[in-house]
């Protein structure tokens, strides 16, 4: 024990360095903490059931049409966007995107909520500042470990609904296929980082675990459920649609404006584009003549960069909110005092 | 007893910029002293681990710690006395460099907190008041993420964690879940922790508040043996007298965020004490006659003030005396009541004051001294 025995002043002669930086080192005890914890567990479950349902509708009503569309190029990625009919009434589920859409938010504020005020009620925080790291290490450290993991659970998921695609459908994907996937899981981390991010800035600014968690998921339930409900009625007294038809165009223009400040509008939309290379346009016309047009169109795939073009404004607004919500709870917690 | 008892001054060394300014009105000094423009001072002599100059951290309207100066030196024992609220943590986070001080400066091992925090926290042991760990894991696992947060490579910390946790009476339940500890192994995981880093320094704040009292022994015979053995500087804080007294070679007193006195225990009794002398006296009278003759026979000494018979089956009397200095003198002559007149003495002794009685006294001061100023 030469490190101990030595001269209180004398300079150290032991090596100290282990290449490793600060929020390495938490991001990597945080990471295998996740990975093991319930949460984690509960939600990969919670996840691949969400996709298994409809995924399981999907892929019958695509083996129903496979054999008479041999000349499409997209029936494998169809598995993902295709809201299938459920029986003979009509019951539209939500397609495998739908499904991610709504509980996608959840991966990421499962993986946040508590990240720093859990350490606050452990009264962890004090001892781990004091150590010799900066201060941001914890957040960046805690923030990495979340986005791994949940990068981890989105390729699993997504991973075992390719395989189920591969065996009950016999279709090999082409490779513009899997670009698209590969895409739209980008865009699909991207949207849980958003919300990894919000659960972060929870974490610093409510200082119990227990109410953070209660204001991620009632931020949730709102944003996800009723979104778009609130959207619409603030867009009925905006905009109302009334008069010509050009008139109308205009204020169903104004609505889709509205709900693109949902950040699970900006998520669907960008990812039926990515996935579904049918969809050539994310907004309604804003003209008469532009309406005609988009109907006289003949039905065309478009190519993936152009998808990703067409797209990319909600990929921005999405990278956008999240770097604003990891930068806020990033601020605040610079600031805040160690001591509750 | 020379000089003004109560509050004193703290030394300032010659040279330094503060020794110019008028020290009387502390408060109104330091309120103008935060808009001051920073001033220089040279970093400490290498044998003094921490010091500060003026140190004042304000919350708002509340004064948490008010213009402090403090010097710990190496191979010391430093403990911080005073009430919960009274700025020792907000005092010990600024010396980590956690918390920025509104004004003033500090040092620790000849390093700025402030602006080299990381450095200071390389060679600072702490241990949080109400300490935590991660109960999921355990104590030897938190350990072990303490020592790679320190760089420390694994080899040296399995060796430095099995020391540490030997030191503090861990081992047996070190491979044990943490959220099956209890308090005071909790702070004892907690002195261990501090110590895996194996620093220069060592900041404890309420180290033994939760621990049973024998356990409180072992902590203080072990953070004695640190000092010897490894030449460690410790700086505790502290509300529980009888400890502080037991382990600490030189005591701060704290009070309303200001150091109020420091120095040993026979420095704090010369400025704080009264002045007075004090005797115990035993003697096995029991006839309330008998008791009377002797108390008057007593209090007719030159310099007695008082005698006072404690209740109760202990017999012991009490004889304040006048000055420190006449209590020998004072012993000598109830030595010849005793032989003149037969009585019973079981025993005689020279009480010293305890830090109680100085805390008492020491914080009694400021707040007489200071009820005029929110008066006016």
């Amino acid at each position: 024990m030469s490190a101990i025995s030595r001269e209180p002043s004398a300079p150290r002669s032991v090596p100290r360095s282990v290449p490793r930086a600060g929020w390495m080192v938490i991001g990597g005890k945080e990471f295998g903490d996740h990975l093991l914890s319930a949460r984690f567990i509960v939600l990969v479950i919670v996840l691949g059931l969400a996709a298994a349902i409809p995924l399981y509708f999907a892929a019958a009503a695509i083996r129903a049409v496979a054999s008479s569309v041999t000349d499409s190029q997209a029936i494998f990625i169809a598995l993902f966007w295709l809201a299938p009919d459920v029986g003979n009434g009509g019951v539209t589920l939500p397609s495998v995107t739908g499904f991610l859409a709504y509980v996608a938010p959840l991966l990421g504020l499962a993986f946040a909520f508590d990240a720093i005020n859990g350490e606050r009620a452990d009264g962890t925080l004090p001892r781990l500042l004091s150590q010799p790291i900066h201060r941001d290490d914890v957040v960046n450290g805690k923030f990495a470990a979340g986005l791994a993991v949940i990068g981890i659970v989105l390729v699993s998921v997504v991973g075992a609904i390719a395989a189920f695609g591969l065996i009950r459908l016999g279709i090999v994907p082409a490779a513009s296929e899997v670009l698209r996937i590969v895409l739209w899981v980008l865009v699909t981390f991207i949207y849980v980082s958003l919300w990894l991010a919000f659960g972060m800035l929870l974490s610093v600014v409510v200082r119990r675990a227990a109410t953070s968690a209660l204001i991620g998921f009632g931020t949730w339930l709102l944003l996800t459920f009723f979104g778009g409900l609130i959207v619409s009625l603030i867009g009925g007294i905006v905009a109302p649609l009334t008069g010509t038809a050009q008139e109308q165009l205009r204020s169903i223009g104004i609505q889709e404006t509205l709900r693109r400040l949902l950040p699970d509008t900006l998520y669907r939309e960008a990812s039926l584009t990515l996935l579904n290379p049918q969809v050539t346009s994310v907004a309604t016309p804003a003209t008469l003549g532009g309406y005609q047009q988009a109907q006289q169109r003949i039905p065309s795939l478009l190519s993936l960069d152009q998808s990703f073009i067409l797209v990319w404004p909600q990929v921005v607004g999405l990278v956008a909110l999240t770097v604003a919500c990891f930068a806020l709870a990033y601020v605040t917690f610079m600031r805040q005092e160690v001591r509750a | 007893m020379s000089g003004t008892p109560g509050r004193i001054a703290p030394k300032r060394r010659p040279g330094h910029r503060l020794a110019a300014a008028p020290a009387p009105d502390r408060a109104r000094v330091s309120g103008s002293r935060a808009h001051a423009p920073e001033r220089t001072f040279e970093t400490p002599p290498d044998d003094i681990r921490i010091r500060t100059r003026g140190l004042t951290k304000r919350y708002g309207d509340l004064v948490a710690v008010d213009d402090l100066d403090l010097d710990v030196q190496a191979g010391e024992i430093f403990g911080l006395l005073g009430q919960n609220g009274a700025g020792k943590t907000t005092t010990i986070l600024m010396l980590l460099g956690l918390t920025e001080p509104t004004s003033g400066e500090a040092w620790v091992m000849g390093l700025d907190p402030t602006r080299g925090p990381l450095e200071v926290k390389r060679r600072v042991g702490y241990m949080p008041d109400s300490v935590g760990f991660y109960g999921d894991m355990s104590g030897r696992e938190n350990l072990r993420y303490t020592a790679r947060l320190n760089r420390i490579d694994q080899s040296t910390a399995n060796a430095t964690i099995h020391e540490v946790l030997t030191q503090v009476g861990l081992t047996d339940r070190a491979d044990d879940r943490v959220d099956t500890y209890s308090r005071g192994m909790l702070q004892r995981l907690g002195i261990a922790d501090a110590l895996v880093k194996d620093p220069d320094v060592l900041i404890l704040d309420e180290p033994t508040t939760s621990i049973d009292p024998l356990g409180v022994g072992e902590i203080l015979d072990l953070l004695r043996g640190l000092v010897q053995e490894r030449g460690l500087t410790i700086l505790l804080s502290s509300h529980l007298l009888n400890q502080v007294q037991s382990v600490c070679d030189r005591i701060g007193i704290f009070a309303a965020g200001r150091l109020i006195g420091q120095g040993t225990m026979a420095d704090l009794a010369a400025r704080f004490g009264d002045g007075a002398g004090h005797l115990e006296v035993g003697l096995d009278l029991v006839a309330p006659a008998e008791i009377e003759r002797v108390r008057a026979l007593i209090a007719a000494i030159d310099g007695v003030t008082a005698v006072v018979r404690a209740d109760g089956p202990a017999r012991v009397w009490t004889v304040a005396v006048v000055s420190a200095a006449e209590a020998p003198r004072v012993r000598t002559a109830i030595f010849a009541i005793v032989a003149q007149h037969e009585l019973p003495l079981t025993s005689i002794r020279e009480v010293v004051p305890s830090l109680e009685d100085i805390y008492r006294r020491a914080v009694a001061g400021p707040a007489v001294r200071r009820a005029p100023e929110t008066a006016a």
